[in-house]
Order: structure tokens, then C-alpha cells, then sequence
């Protein structure tokens, strides 16, 4: 085994994932390279990676949120932006995690919506979603039922 | 401002709900991020050691895969250390092997036992469901108190 010396110890790195008519990630990447003081900025097919000291990276993002706060949407990353291990330049492929990310990318414009009628509405008067956990299991008389019907 | 574990725990949509009404979300990105700038022996891609099957034994006995108690290694110190919890049930992008399959539904089984606001939900399949998505989370996450 080698030794493992990490790199940007202490730093933290967050996504800002635009989905949005009126704003791009180059839009974003302009206004982060304006107000950033340091951080390493990354632009994205999906918006943008910014790495940087934590209370940095959470001033950058927090006024890039407040340009589109309805569709720009932000979670944190382990990984530095260009890490060897983790980017497509180096792996080839989609990158790990990705797939995850475009599955949410098809779900992200109802949560929008979501987001925009919550500005006009309170939340209260907004029913309850499904539970899923008050779905009921194949009741047991209705499972011999269809064995029944599917062996004779 | 509550710390809130969220499965699925790499969800882009969950951390970005919690952390935008004020709490703290707990994702495997922070689990990771530890790993990766902790100093040690090389052990791509994540970092994850042979001593993370040994830690994972805390929430999986020794019979359960090691892929499994590895992975445990990540989540179960962020399980015991969140005050609350979003469960998406049935998220396409929660499938895997056996490690991440056996894994996800140990992670569900302890949040469930835990003694904690929780919340289940499913992805909005539509605009309609996508608002009352979006009221159920701002409603339980207004609920914890303590937001920033």
C-alpha cells in the first residue's frame, strides 16, 4: 500500500445545478467569477462545481441561488472539481454519480413548480402527497387468488 | 437547526430542500469529503479502507457482506447523528448491487426504528404532485424549528 496524501484539506465543494429557461451555466459562472474571492470555480454541462472554504463557497452560492431561487438547485460533492478520480476526462464515461443526477434532472421541474406556487400559497393549505408507507402490501386471500387463477 | 439525514442519500433534490429551509442535510458527499481529506493509505477511488468493514460491525453483524458493513462504515455514524429524516420510497436511482441493495434497506429499517420526525415520500410524477412535494417537506421541515 502507498501513502495517501489528500489535496485541499479543510476545503469544501458544492454543486449549483441550473435548470432554467432564462439562466445558463455561463450566466452562473460569470456572476461566481465576479463575487468569488479565491474559490475554483468550474463550469458544467448542468451548472457548476465551486470549491473553496466553507463559509466562501456558502456566500458564492447563496447569492447565485438568489438569481433564479426557483430553479437553481445546490447539494454538496465529496470530490474537488477535476478530481482524477472521479472526472470523465480521466475515467471516460458519464462520471459516477451522474445518473443519479439525470434521473433528478427529470423530476426537478415539478419541484419547481412546486417551488414558484409555494411563493403565492401557504403551505398549509396544500394537501398531503401519497404516504407510501400507508400503501398496503398484495393482501395474502388475493396472492392465492391469482395463483389460483394462473394454474388453472 | 436540525441535522436531517436524506435517503436517497445522494439526492440533489432533498439536500437542496433542506439545506434551503435552514437545516443541515446529511449526504454521503459529506461521508466522502471526510474520507478524501483524511491522510492515510491509498485506497481509490473513495478512500474506503479495510477498516470501514470493521467499523460497519457496529450496525451489521459480521455474517453481512463486507460490501455492506463498508457502506455502513459511511452512513450509520451520519444515522445515529441525524434529528430527523426524509425517506423518498421506491427512487429509481436507489437500485444496486447487492451491497448498495442489502445497504439501502438496512439504512431505511434503522432510520425507521429510530425515534425521529420522519417523512416519506415518493418523486412528484407530475406538476400537481410536485407542489404538495414541495408543501410536505417546507411543512415538516418548518415543523423541526430552528431553521436559519
Amino acid at each position: 500500500m502507498t501513502d495517501y496524501t489528500p489535496a485541499l484539506v479543510g476545503s469544501v465543494t458544492k454543486y449549483v445545478v441550473v435548470e432554467s429557461f432564462d439562466v445558463t451555466p455561463a450566466d452562473l459562472a460569470a456572476r461566481a467569477y465576479e463575487i468569488s474571492q479565491g474559490a475554483m470555480i468550474k463550469e458544467t454541462c448542468f451548472g457548476l462545481v465551486i470549491n473553496g472554504q466553507a463559509e466562501e463557497v456558502d456566500r458564492i452560492v447563496a447569492e447565485l441561488r438568489s438569481v433564479d431561487p426557483d430553479h437553481i438547485f445546490i447539494k454538496d460533492r465529496g470530490f474537488p472539481p477535476g478530481d482524477t478520480r472521479r472526472c470523465r476526462a480521466n475515467l471516460g464515461g458519464a462520471r459516477p454519480g451522474f445518473h443519479g443526477m439525470e434521473y433528478e434532472m427529470t423530476v426537478i421541474p415539478y419541484v419547481s413548480h412546486g417551488l414558484e406556487v409555494l411563493r403565492e400559497n401557504d403551505e398549509t393549505s396544500i394537501p398531503a402527497p401519497e404516504n407510501p408507507l400507508a400503501r398496503k402490501a398484495l393482501d395474502i386471500s388475493r396472492l392465492r387468488k391469482i395463483i389460483e387463477t394462473e394454474e388453472s | 437547526m436540525a441535522k436531517v439525514f436524506i435517503y436517497p442519500s445522494t439526492s440533489l433534490i432533498l439536500s437542496d430542500m433542506v439545506a434551503r429551509y435552514g437545516h443541515t442535510p446529511l449526504s454521503s458527499a459529506t461521508a466522502i469529503r471526510e474520507r478524501i481529506q483524511t491522510a492515510g493509505f491509498e485506497s481509490t477511488p473513495l478512500q474506503i479502507t479495510p477498516e470501514e468493514p470493521k467499523k460497519g460491525l457496529k450496525w451489521a453483524a459480521v455474517e453481512v457482506p463486507s460490501g455492506v458493513r463498508g457502506r455502513m462504515a459511511l452512513y450509520g455514524p451520519m444515522i445515529e447523528q441525524c434529528e430527523a429524516a426524509i425517506i423518498i420510497d421506491d427512487a429509481d436511482l436507489a437500485f444496486g448491487c447487492m451491497g448498495c441493495a442489502r445497504t439501502n434497506e438496512l439504512i431505511t429499517f434503522l432510520v425507521r426504528q429510530k425515534d425521529i420526525p420522519k417523512l416519506d415520500l415518493y418523486y412528484p410524477k407530475n406538476e400537481e404532485e410536485g407542489v404538495k412535494f414541495v408543501a410536505a417537506i417546507k411543512r415538516f421541515l418548518t415543523g423541526l424549528g430552528g431553521g436559519k
